[in-house]
C-alpha cells in the first residue's frame, strides 16, 4: 500500500465526497441532479479502476498470431506474459465494464426522470429553491391545494 | 510495484486526468451558477470518457461520451430552460451538515480502499475469477472478439434486458411528468421553432446532409459492437440524436410531423417486446429464457443449407443472432426513449410568456 | 399445516419456467399498456399481467415446497458466469406477497385512479406500475448481486414518476416525489459501491458464490466496508430509521393506490435484500454481522417503533398517521431479523406480511372513502362511519390489526416477536413492542374517534361509499388481516418457510 498504486482510488473517494456534498449542500433542485450525476460517475471510476490490469489492452480479443497480437504482446515482460496473458495478450477486465455501462445507463435514466419531476416543481411553485418550495407549502396551510 | 511495469506515461496521463477531474468537481460544489454548473458536468463527463479510454474500456467511454458529456448535458440545459438560469441562496447551515456527511461516507470509503490490492494488480481476486473466465470462454461459447459484447449481451443478457426496461421506465416517467410536447402541437408556438435564430440556407443544407450520416454512424456502431466499442446503447443515443438535430434546424413542430410522439412511445415499448420476445422464442424452443443457441432449433438448422451453415464445423449462428436482435431491441428503445424525453421537455418550451415556466 | 401443492395449478412445462415467467409476465404487460389505445384497455392489461404474475407466483411456491430451492440459469449460462435466479422459502413467500398486493392494487385501481389522474396519463400509470411490480418480483428472485441492483431501480425509477403525479395533482408531491428521488438513487449507489467491495475482494457477483468465498474474508476491511455500505443503502431504500425522511410525503401526496402498493411492497423488498445479505450472503453467526445487528439494526428499529408512533399520534393528516406508522411497523420487522435467530426472523417475516395486508388496505381504504370528495385531516372523515360503512369497515378491521387486537394477524405476529426474544432473554424488545404498541392504540383510536364518533361539520362534504369495484379487493385484504389471525397456519408456514431457507435449516 502506498499513495501511488491506490491513488485511483484515493481521488474516486473525494470525488465521491464531492458528489455527496454538492447533493446535500445544494438547495437548488438542478444542482442537487448534478451532484447525484457526479456521483454516480465516479462509482464508475471505481469500478473500472478495479478492472485494469496493468501492461493490459482493451478486452477485445485480437487473432492469435497476428500483427496486432504480436505488437500487444511485445509490450509485456514474457514472465508476466506467461502468467496472466491469454493467447500471448494481457486483456483488462470485461465484467466492471459490462458493469457500469449498465449504471451509466440507469444514471441517466434517474437524472432524465429527476430532472422532469424538478421542471414540474418550477411550474407548480415558481422556484427551484428547496427552502423557497417549503416555505410555500407552510404558507399554504395543510389545506388541500387545487 | 505492478503499477510501474505499465507504462509510465498511461499512469501520468491517469494522474493527470484524476487531477483535472478534482478540480472540476471542487468547481462545481463552489459555483454558484446554474448554468457554469451544467457546463463544467459536461466537461467533467468528457474527462471522464478519455480516462476510461486510458484504463482500457472503450465501450464504457463511448458510452459516457454519448450519454454523460451528450444526453445529459442536453437534458440538464433543457431543465435549466424551464427554470430559467438561477444562482443559489447559500447560507452557513446548508455547508456544515453535508460537508460532515460527506466527510464521514469519505472516511468510511477511505478507511476500505487502503484494503484494495494494488491498482492494475492482475492477480486480484477481481481481475482473476469471473472475469478472467469470459475472457477465455468467449471465443468458443459466443464466438465474437469483443467480450463486452459477449458479456453484456449474451452472458449478462439478462442485465441488459433491465437496463433496457430502465430506459423505458425513465420514458414513461419523463412522459407522465411533462406529456409528449402536446403544448407545442395544441396551437402555441415552441422555441424550438425556426422563427428563432437566423436559421438560414447553409445551416438547412448542412444539417439535410448530417442527418442521413449520423443515421448511417449510428448502424455502423451498432454493427460494429461485435467487433469493437459499440452496440445498440450507443447507436440509439447516436440515432435519437439526428432527431434532435432536426428539431434544432427545422423546427421542433416539423420533426413531430416527421416522428410522431406516439410512434416514438409505440417503438420504445417495442424494442422492449423484441427483447423480451427473444427470450420467449428461446423458452418455446426448449432452452432458458435467453439461451440463443436454442434460437434455432436442430429442425430449423436442418433446412439451412450446407453452403450457408456448414453443419460439421463449430459456428455460434444461435449467438450471432441472438445478439443481433437484441442490441436490435437496445437500439430501438433507446433511440425512441431519447426522443421522447427530448420531445417532454423541449414540448413545454413554449414562445408564450405566459406558458413557459408556469 | 397446510401444504403448497394444493395451492396452484399450473401445466408442467409452464412452471418449469415459472420464476423467470414471473417477472417478464408484468414486464410484457407494461410494454402492452404503453401501446394500448385506451385507459381502459391498459387497465383490463395490468389487471390480466398481475393475474398471471400472481399464477406464476403461486405454481413457484407450490415448487419451492416440493424441490426446496428453484435454480434458473438465464441465458443457459450457470453461475457465476451468468446471472441465475434463486429462489427458496422466503423469495417464493416474497414473490407470492407481490403478486397479491399487485393483483388486488390493480384491481382497485380501475376506479381510484378516474378520482385522482388525470385521464390521459392513466395508460403510463398503469405501465409505470406494472414496470414497479415487475422490478420487485425480479429483486425477489434474483441470485446475483449486480442484477438485484438492476431490479431495484427498475422498480423505484418509473415509481417515482408515479408518485410525483399525486393524488388529484395535489403539488406537494412533487417535492416529495423528488425527495424519494434523491434518497432513492444515493441509496441504490450505495448499494453499488456496497456490491463493488464485495466483487473487489471476491471477483464474484453471484450470492451464492459470494457467500462461499466472504468465509474466509470476514476480517477484511474492504468486506466490512461493503456490509456497511450495502445495508445503509437498503435501509435508505427500507426507509429505515433514521433514513426514513423520504417516506412520509411521498406516501402522503402520491395517488391511493401507489401509496397502497408501495406500503406492502416496496421497503419490504429493501428489507427481505436487507435480510438476504445479512444471512446467506454473510454468515449469520459471523461476529461482524452479529455486531450490527445487536450494535446497529436493534437500536434503530426500536427507536422507529417509539418515535414514528409518537409522529404518527401526533398527525392530523390521516395519510401521514399510516406513513409515520409504516416506518414504526417496519422498526417491528427488523427487530425480528435483529433477534438473529429463526424464531425472530420468522416472527419478522410473519409481520412483514400481516403489515402488508393491512397497510394495503388501510391506503386503500382512505383512497376509496375519497373517491368522490377531497378528505385528507382527521376532521374531513368525521362521520365516515356512517356515509361509508363498507369502506370504514374494511378500515376498521384493518386498523384492528394495525393495533394489534387478539384474532388479528397483527396481533399474532407481534406474539410471536415477543416469544421469540424471550426466547433469546432479550426482554428490551418486549417493552419497545409495548410501548410502541401503546401508541398504536393512541392514533388508531383517534382515527376511530373520528370515523365513529364525531359528527361532521355542518355543510362540509361527506365521504361516499366507493363502488363494488373498489370495495372487492379492499375488503379481500382487510377480511385476510382477520381470518388469517384467526387461522394462521398460511402466514406462519409462509413466514417459518422463509426464516429456514435464510438459516439454512431443513423443515
Amino acid at each position: 500500500m502506498s499513495l501511488l498504486t491506490h491513488v485511483n482510488y484515493f481521488a474516486v473517494v473525494l470525488l465521491m465526497v464531492a458528489g455527496l456534498y454538492i447533493v446535500f449542500s445544494s438547495g437548488n433542485l438542478v444542482r442537487r441532479m448534478i451532484g447525484l450525476a457526479l456521483f454516480q460517475t465516479s462509482t464508475g471510476l471505481f469500478y473500472i479502476s478495479l478492472a485494469k490490469v496493468a501492461g493490459g489492452t482493451a478486452p477485445i480479443r485480437v487473432e492469435p498470431d497476428s500483427e496486432t497480437a504480436r505488437e500487444l504482446s511485445s509490450r509485456v515482460d514474457p514472465g508476466y506474459a506467461a502468467q496472466y496473458a491469454i493467447d500471448g495478450v494481457v486483456y483488462s477486465n470485461p465484467l466492471p465494464h459490462v458493469l457500469i455501462l449498465t449504471a451509466i445507463v440507469v444514471g441517466v435514466a434517474t437524472l432524465a426522470v429527476g430532472l422532469a419531476i424538478a421542471a414540474r416543481v418550477r411550474e407548480a411553485y415558481g422556484t427551484l429553491d428547496a427552502g423557497e418550495i417549503a416555505d410555500a407549502d407552510r404558507k399554504a396551510g395543510r389545506g388541500p391545494v387545487p | 510495484m505492478t503499477v510501474l511495469s505499465a507504462p509510465l506515461i498511461s499512469l501520468i496521463v491517469d494522474v493527470a486526468l484524476l487531477a483535472m477531474l478534482l478540480v472540476i468537481a471542487v468547481s462545481i460544489a463552489v459555483t454558484r451558477s446554474l448554468l457554469a454548473s451544467i457546463l463544467l458536468m459536461s466537461v467533467y463527463s468528457l474527462i471522464v470518457a478519455v480516462w476510461f479510454v486510458v484504463l482500457d474500456a472503450p465501450d464504457v467511454a463511448f458510452t459516457e461520451a454519448v450519454v454523460g458529456a451528450g444526453v445529459s448535458t442536453i437534458v440538464l440545459l433543457g431543465a435549466t430552460l424551464l427554470a430559467r438560469a438561477e444562482t443559489e441562496k447559500r447560507n452557513w447551515r446548508n455547508i456544515i451538515v453535508p460537508l460532515l456527511v460527506a466527510l464521514g461516507t469519505g472516511a468510511i470509503l477511505l478507511y476500505a480502499v487502503t484494503g484494495l490490492p494494488e491498482f492494475g494488480d492482475a492477480a486480484s481476486p477481481a481481475n482473476q475469477h469471473v472475469g478472467r473466465g469470459y475472457l477465455e470462454t468467449t471465443p468458443e461459447e459466443i464466438g465474437v472478439p469483443n467480450v463486452v459484447t459477449a458479456v453484456l449481451a449474451s452472458y449478462r443478457g439478462f442485465d441488459t434486458l433491465g437496463e433496457t426496461v430502465v430506459i423505458f421506465a425513465a420514458g414513461i416517467g419523463v412522459a407522465l411528468m411533462l406529456g409528449f410536447g402536446e403544448r407545442s402541437l395544441a396551437g402555441r408556438e415552441p422555441v424550438i421553432s425556426p422563427r428563432n435564430g437566423n436559421h438560414h440556407v447553409v445551416l438547412r443544407v448542412v444539417a439535410k446532409l448530417l442527418i442521413p450520416l449520423i443515421a448511417l454512424f449510428a448502424f455502423y456502431v451498432q454493427f460494429h459492437g461485435d467487433l469493437g466499442a459499440g452496440g445498440g446503447f450507443q447507436a440509439g443515443v447516436i440515432l435519437a440524436v439526428a432527431v434532435v438535430l432536426h428539431a434544432l434546424v427545422f423546427g421542433l413542430r416539423d420533426t413531430m410531423a416527421a416522428v410522431k410522439p406516439g410512434f416514438a412511445r409505440g417503438v420504445a415499448a417495442l424494442g422492449v417486446l423484441l427483447y423480451a420476445g427473444v427470450g420467449v422464442v428461446c423458452i418455446i424452443n426448449g432452452g432458458d429464457f435467453l439461451d440463443y443457441d436454442r434460437l434455432f432449433t436442430p429442425d430449423i438448422e436442418a433446412q439451412i443449407p450446407d453452403w450457408i451453415l456448414p453443419s460439421d464445423k463449430p459456428h455460434h449462428w444461435g449467438q450471432h443472432f441472438g445478439i443481433l436482435l437484441v442490441e436490435l431491441g437496445v437500439l430501438l428503445t433507446v433511440a425512441a426513449t431519447m426522443v421522447t424525453i427530448f420531445y417532454g421537455f423541449a414540448g413545454r418550451l413554449t414562445d408564450d410568456p405566459q406558458e413557459s415556466g408556469t | 399445516m397446510i401444504s403448497f401443492e394444493t395451492l396452484y395449478a399450473a401445466p408442467p412445462d409452464l412452471l418449469r419456467h415459472a420464476p423467470v415467467l414471473l417477472v417478464a409476465g408484468p414486464l410484457i404487460g407494461a410494454c402492452a399498456a404503453a401501446l394500448a389505445p385506451s385507459s381502459r384497455w391498459a387497465w383490463m392489461i395490468s389487471v390480466g399481467a398481475t393475474i398471471f404474475a400472481l399464477w406464476m407466483a403461486l405454481g413457484v411456491i407450490g415448487e419451492v415446497a416440493r424441490k426446496g430451492v428453484l435454480d434458473y440459469y438465464l441465458g443457459g449460462f450457470a453461475p457465476p458466469a451468468g446471472i441465475a435466479f434463486r429462489i427458496d422459502g422466503l423469495g417464493a413467500t416474497m414473490a407470492l406477497l407481490i403478486a397479491f398486493m399487485g393483483a388486488a392494487v390493480s384491481l382497485y385501481s380501475g376506479h381510484s385512479l378516474r378520482a385522482e389522474v388525470r385521464h390521459e396519463k392513466q395508460t403510463l400509470f398503469q405501465s409505470g406500475f406494472l414496470l414497479c411490480q415487475a422490478g420487485m418480483l425480479g429483486l425477489v428472485s434474483t441470485g446475483d448481486a449486480f442484477n438485484a441492483f438492476v431490479f431495484l431501480e427498475i422498480s423505484s425509477i418509473g415509481t417515482y414518476a408515479l408518485v410525483a403525479l399525486g393524488s388529484r395533482r395535489d403539488r406537494r408531491a412533487l417535492p416529495a416525489a423528488f425527495t424519494y428521488l434523491v434518497m432513492g438513487t444515493i441509496g441504490a449507489t450505495f448499494f453499488v459501491i456496497g456490491v463493488g467491495f464485495l466483487y473487489a475482494a471476491t471477483g464474484t457477483l453471484n450470492m451464492e458464490d459470494l457467500a462461499l468465498r466472504l468465509t474466509p474474508l470476514s476480517e477484511s476491511r474492504v468486506v466490512q466496508a461493503g456490509f456497511a455500505f450495502i445495508f445503509v443503502g437498503l435501509g435508505l431504500k427500507a426507509a429505515m430509521f433514521p433514513l426514513h425522511g423520504w417516506l412520509p410525503g411521498a406516501y402522503t401526496f402520491a395517488p391511493t393506490a401507489i401509496a397502497a402498493f408501495l406500503s406492502a411492497t416496496a421497503t419490504k423488498a429493501a428489507i427481505y435484500l436487507m435480510a438476504r445479505f445479512a444471512f446467506t450472503v454473510f454468515e449469520s453467526d459471523d461476529a461482524f454481522v452479529q455486531g450490527f445487528l445487536f450494535w446497529a439494526l436493534a437500536p434503530l428499529a426500536a427507536v422507529a417503533a417509539i418515535v414514528c408512533s409518537l409522529q404518527a399520534a401526533f398527525e392530523k393528516d390521516v395519510r401521514r398517521i399510516l406513513a409515520f406508522s409504516s416506518v414504526a411497523q417496519a422498526g417491528y420487522i427488523l427487530l425480528g431479523l435483529a433477534v438473529g435467530t429463526v424464531l425472530g426472523v420468522s416472527a419478522g417475516l410473519l409481520h412483514l406480511l400481516a403489515h402488508a395486508l393491512m397497510k394495503g388496505a388501510l391506503f386503500m381504504a382512505v383512497g376509496a372513502a375519497t373517491l368522490a370528495v377531497n378528505a385528507r385531516t382527521l376532521t374531513d372523515f368525521a362521520g365516515a362511519g356512517r356515509d361509508a360503512p363498507w369502506t370504514m369497515a374494511a378500515f376498521t378491521m384493518a386498523a384492528a390489526s394495525l393495533m394489534g387486537m387478539p384474532l388479528t394477524l397483527g396481533f399474532l405476529s407481534k406474539w410471536r416477536l415477543i416469544e421469540a426474544a424471550l426466547a433469546q432473554n432479550q426482554v428490551w424488545i418486549v417493552a419497545v413492542i409495548a410501548v410502541s404498541s401503546l401508541l398504536a392504540l393512541v392514533y388508531v383510536s383517534r382515527m376511530f374517534e373520528a370515523v365513529f364518533l364525531r359528527a361532521p361539520a355542518q355543510g362540509a362534504p361527506r365521504v361516499k361509499e366507493a363502488p363494488v369495484g373498489v370495495l372487492v379487493p379492499l375488503l379481500i385484504l382487510a377480511g385476510l388481516s382477520i381470518w388469517l389471525g384467526i387461522d394462521a397456519s398460511l402466514p406462519e408456514a409462509l413466514a417459518d418457510a422463509g426464516a429456514r431457507a435464510l438459516f439454512g435449516v431443513s423443515p
